[in-house]
């Protein structure tokens, strides 16, 4: 799938308080548009979903032109053939899940069906709530509906607006594997937004970081998330996405060991299926520097790099990045620090990360790259 | 005391019913199309068919009758039309009758409809629309399923306010035996004439039954309605 969208769409009110002006492309198999609230993703998906129309432009997937204003093209919305999951999912409140469910199924034609119901239910591990109201589901349930609800329309394209802002930790943690699974085993082409970092580092393959309606900056995971653009550079969100694989669990001490060419990573216990890989969230705050052997600490996470970059933040800090066995690590240190290691590019340092540091969020598993 | 009923009195309520009935259906999908309109649609001059829409209540309804027999009338612009086209003639006929009392209704049902559309959440219709819903699939599947317990309560208002009409019948079709004449305007004779207080009694009575009864019907339907609607 190839998702090719250029647009312009002036808001707000009285017209042009603010100009959406966005541009991409996406080959990836889940495109994260990412940035801060009001910087203009949902109006984005909005607009490639066909709910709202843009100003100028062109929206295409594949060979299908599904907006283009010099050509006068405006699919409909219920013709594009996209699945859209809704932040409060909106469920029609009318109809039983299973009603829900087979609501869009009922609309697409035959030969364009290519999921069903029995493996959507499956998947998504609703088999009980079939016969439910969706009033008296829970916030993780009602969602689980909405994405089966979203895919039983059989789309080419599933937009995913925010899926999980409106529930806790918690809830979140048992439904991010689920949408892996759509894109790990059903190979589903999403775009998915969100402002949650540890959301977009498990899932993302591409992401483009918007701000005040303009793409900033777009590239993989770990180009967005490591970029030096000053947004994210100087924010507290900066690090890296590893990819680790699941070596050993270890329940009595709590900890789940992954391997990584650079060392041997310890993070808080988890299900996740031994030699399975892993996306390893790293942030550049949680990261320490060490010359030569570290001693008696009790930091247990040591991965072996070389210092690649040295830049100075505006506020202060330093940005140092490192190479560990070609994957990049970024390490936020002080000045001071700097100074008194006498770092150089090209230094060999032990990074060092606190197992804490590791939240039960910002690793899950992965096929990719 | 059914069996104390006079043939007119039976006929006044049969009428009654029956002007009631057609009133309410008739208008049901003009006052969905109004409703809606004026719940989602933004135009220039959606005051002017909102207040429109409104005038039969706030005006008298004896000026609401007599606009009736001015348009409707064997000699007014409509009701010749209607006349020499059709063959249908209103004035003075128990459709007539229907006519004014639908017109009566109409701000009462439109009203109730457009409260329940407005209710709706109508980021739902455009999750529909996403699943393939072209606009009269989702209306029929989201909108209109939605709209129920709103629309039941209109109709009944309707219902109700043929029922109790009186200036606006009596005006456009007169007081006719067997024809137009309802209960209100059979009431109304029987104290006209002396000694008649005990038949006006008698109908006022079968009149509190049968308000009473719509009451109960509309009730049990729109909770039904709602339990099918938004579950338990």
């Amino acid at each position: 799938m190839s998702l090719s969208v250029h647009v312009e769409k002036r808001l707000g009110p009285a017209g042009g308080s603010f100009t959406l002006s966005a541009k991409f492309e996406s080959e990836g198999r889940v495109t994260s548009l990412f940035g801060r609230s009001g910087a203009g993703k949902s109006t984005l998906v909005n607009l490639i979903a066909g709910l709202f129309r843009p100003d100028s432009g062109a929206i295409r997937i594949d060979d299908t032109t599904l907006f283009d204003s010099t050509a006068s093209i405006d699919v409909p919305a219920h013709k594009r053939r996209i699945g859209y999951v809704f932040q409060e999912g909106r469920l029609f409140p009318h109809f039983s899940v299973r009603g829900n469910l087979l609501y869009g199924h009922r609309f697409t034609r035959k030969q364009d069906r290519w999921t069903k119901l029995d493996e959507i239910v499956d998947l998504l591990g609703i088999a009980a709530l079939l016969d439910r109201r969706p009033a008296s589901l829970s916030g993780g349930e009602k969602q689980r509906v909405a994405i089966g609800r979203a895919l039983l329309s059989s789309p080419r394209l599933l937009l995913m607006d925010e899926p999980l802002a409106a529930l806790d930790q918690e809830r979140k943690g048992e439904i991010l594997p689920y949408i892996e699974r759509l894109r790990d085993q059903m190979r589903m082409p999403i775009v998915y937004v969100s402002h949650a970092v540890d959301e977009v580092s498990r899932l993302a393959d591409t992401v483009v970081l918007l701000d005040a309606g303009k793409v900033i900056a777009k590239g993989t995971v770990n180009d967005v998330l490591g970029s030096r653009s000053e947004m994210i550079a100087e924010g507290p969100e900066a690090g890296v996405v590893l990819i680790a694989t699941v070596r050993v669990h270890d329940q009595v001490s709590g900890l789940t060991h992954l391997a990584h060419p650079a060392g041997d990573l310890s993070v808080p216990l988890s299900s996740l299926a031994i030699g399975s890989k892993v996306r390893v969230r790293v942030r550049a705050r949680d990261v320490a520097l060490a010359v030569g052997e570290p001693g008696r600490i009790s930091i247990r996470n040591r991965l072996a790099g070389t210092v690649s970059d040295i830049t100075d933040m505006t506020r202060g800090g330093v940005a140092v990045r490192l190479d560990i066995e070609g994957d990049p690590l970024i390490a936020s240190v002080t000045r001071d620090a700097v100074r008194d290691l006498d770092l150089k590019v090209g230094d060999p340092v032990t990074a060092l990360i606190k197992s804490a540091a590791f939240d039960p969020l910002s690793f899950g598993n992965t096929t990719w790259p | 005391m059914f069996d104390a009923l006079t043939q007119t009195e039976w006929e006044a309520i049969r009428l009654s019913l029956r002007i009631a009935t057609v009133a309410m259906i008739a208008s049901l999908p003009l006052g969905v199309a109004v409703a809606f309109i004026l719940a989602r649609c933004r135009f220039p001059g959606r005051t002017i068919v909102d207040g429109i829409v409104h005038l039969p209540l706030v005006m008298p309804p004896v000026v609401t009758g007599y606009l009736l027999l001015l348009l409707f009338g064997r000699r007014g612009p409509i009701g010749a039309w209607l006349e020499s086209t059709f063959g249908i003639v209103l004035a003075f006929r128990w459709t007539g009758a229907a006519l004014a009392c639908a017109i009566m209704g109409f701000p009462l049902m439109v009203r109730a409809i457009r409260l329940s559309i407005e209710a709706i959440d109508s980021r739902l219709e455009a999750a529909a629309a996403t699943l393939g819903a072209h606009r009269m699939a989702v209306f029929a599947t989201i909108t209109l399923p939605l709209m129920l317990p709103g629309l039941i309560a209109g109709m009944l208002l309707a219902f109700a306010r043929a029922l109790g009409e009186f200036g606006a019948t009596i005006t456009f079709v007169g007081n006719i035996p067997g024809e137009t004449q309802t209960i209100p305007t059979a009431i109304y004779t029987f104290i006209q004439v002396p000694g008649g207080e005990f038949d006006a009694l008698r109908l006022a009575v079968v009149s509190v039954v049968i308000a009473f009864g719509a009451l109960i019907a509309s009730d049990v339907l729109a909770r039904r309605a709602r339990r099918k609607v938004f579950g338990q």
